[in-house]
């Protein structure tokens, strides 16, 4: 953690560097307008029809339900992990987080085919889960929760473990030469004081596995009210139905809006 | 699987776009098929085509050196849908008539001309561990079947093929394309898959195929056009024709396609 004084800039400097304005403006048009195209085309008036349709509400409802509990578990292991990472003194620990953020780097669909070779039914570990338990994880809902975790999980670690090491040990210390436990001091001194930060990971964790498809499509396959989520049906209704991918689109884009408005506090007002 | 398609398209497309500003001036010096054909052509084509237009594809380039055949491959629908988005595309190839009628009715191509059939088949695993002999095993209880989107024309090959067979099919996926179901045979992660008979010759032995009564009511029919969107028409012209001739017959009869008689 540094403690160097901000200084504001000085007032005058000898000339405004314009083409930085043209090329940030430049840059706002590039990513804006994507948007404008969606808003303009929209069919507004068969949406709501077309939103109160029953395999859209299903692939919906399916989506929020695998992106909350992908969410949960990212959030039971990943915090593990983040602390792990910030606060102890792990051999190879470089090594450690560049593995969890590989995911994050790695192409989605590359990821779908790792799962399958180690979580389906001939992978490595999969192979004996079906032997031991009879469980098999591709072309299932569990499946889609165990792609969109995998997915999202490090947007989480790596919030998560921003947060911690950005917060002082000296708090850990005085709970520790209070005679509080180590365990004690994570529950009741660490994890309050980094909410802020696991909240704004788990949201963005949430987003990415709504948005999740490739490692889903290649892990789960695409089945509806099983594994077909909400990108999966964009997809699909872009080949048949350009229409209702419009209004599919604009639906996850107001649940993006309201993920950017949950996180204001933390983007917004710097 | 059709992310990375897509990416592939995308630059497929803005490649042919960067090299046509070229191969478009000196293709109006030229007209009319008989002058010497350069540039590069576009040709997009349904995903069961890869091998054999790769292959048709590097047997026109060398008979015509000057040429660069620009292959981008997807399932019919989404190509279809690219060329109605304005895709510069010189020749489209698809796997039913009914992707490229929609083609045709947008204005984006004319005269469409059949050039190969190809038949459904069940891909199993090899040495057929659960004894799948008729269409009817398929829809066994347990048994993992993969099959194509209903909007792919695979998807709705198969869905003709167990209609005419009175089978309620209950598979475990619906995939985008034919290669998607192919590889899910082919990793063991399901036990049996609708595919082209093409699919099952080109996977050489990673899956069985196992031929059924029904698939003569469901046989597609592949329609080849040239596209309007496209900046080297000549080269277009020639390619149709190449995959129409004799020796481009050969090469899809090589594959396990049948002749369009």
């Amino acid at each position: 953690m540094t403690l160097l004084e901000q200084k504001p800039l000085p007032a005058k400097t000898s000339r405004p560097p314009y083409v930085l304005f043209v090329l940030a403006a430049l840059g706002i048009a590039f990513l804006v307008l994507p948007l404008v195209g969606l808003l303009a085309r929209a069919p507004w008036r068969s949406a709501p029809s077309l939103l109160g349709r029953a395999d859209v509400t299903t692939a919906l409802r399916l989506s929020l339900e695998t992106a909350t509990i992908s969410t949960a578990f990212a959030l039971v292991l990943g915090v593990p992990i983040a602390w792990c990472l910030a606060r102890t003194r792990l051999p190879a620990r470089s090594l450690l987080r560049a593995l969890c953020a590989l995911p994050l780097v790695l192409p989605p669909v590359a990821g779908g085919i790792a799962l399958l070779l180690a979580y389906g039914r001939r992978g490595v570990v999969g192979e004996w889960l079906l032997r031991a338990f009879g469980v098999s994880l591709p072309f299932t809902t569990a499946g889609v929760v165990v792609a969109e975790t995998f997915v999202a999980m490090p947007f989480l670690i790596v919030a998560v473990e921003g947060a911690l090491r950005a917060l002082d040990v000296r708090y850990d210390a005085a709970a520790a030469s209070l005679g509080a436990s180590r365990w004690f001091t994570f529950r009741h001194v660490t994890l309050p004081l980094v909410a802020p930060g696991v909240a704004a990971g788990a949201v963005l964790c949430w987003a990415r596995a709504l948005g999740e498809f490739g490692a889903t499509i290649t892990f789960a396959g695409s089945y509806p009210g099983t594994t077909q989520t909400m990108p999966l049906q964009v997809y699909l209704a872009l080949q048949d139905d350009p229409q209702a991918a419009i209004v599919l689109s604009l639906l996850l884009l107001a649940v993006s809006i309201a993920v950017l408005v949950g996180l204001r506090d933390r983007w917004w007002s710097r | 699987m059709n992310r990375t398609a897509i990416g592939v398209v995308a630059a497929g497309v803005f490649l042919a776009g960067c090299a046509s500003s070229t191969s478009s001036s000196s293709s109006a010096l030229q007209p009319g098929s008989t002058g010497v054909l350069t540039g590069s052509t576009v040709v997009f084509a349904a995903a069961s085509l890869k091998p054999t237009f790769t292959e048709l594809a590097k047997q026109f380039e060398a008979a015509h050196p000057g040429v660069k055949v620009v292959l981008s491959f997807g399932g019919s629908d989404t190509l279809a849908a690219q060329i109605k988005q304005g895709a510069p595309v010189d020749v489209f190839a698809a796997a039913n008539n009914t992707t490229m009628q929609t083609v045709v009715s947008s204005d984006d191509a004319k005269s469409p001309v059949n050039f190969a059939k190809n038949v459904l088949e069940i891909a199993v695993a090899p040495g057929n561990p659960n004894g799948i002999k008729t269409l009817a095993d398929v829809a066994k209880p347990g048994l993992k079947l993969a099959l194509c989107a209903k909007t792919v024309p695979c998807g709705s090959a198969a869905q003709k093929a167990f209609a005419a067979a009175g089978i309620d099919a209950k598979p475990v996926t619906y995939e985008q394309d034919v290669t998607s179901v192919l590889t899910k045979v082919e990793l063991g992660e399901a036990d049996a898959g609708l595919v082209y008979r093409t699919d099952v010759k080109a996977a050489a032995g990673k899956v069985v195929g196992v031929d059924f009564a029904e698939a003569d009511k469901a046989v597609n029919t592949y329609p080849i056009a040239q596209v309007g969107t496209g900046k080297n028409p000549n080269a277009g012209k020639a390619f149709e024709a190449f995959v129409l001739s004799p020796s481009g017959q050969a090469v899809l009869h090589a594959a396990g396609f049948e002749p369009d008689a």
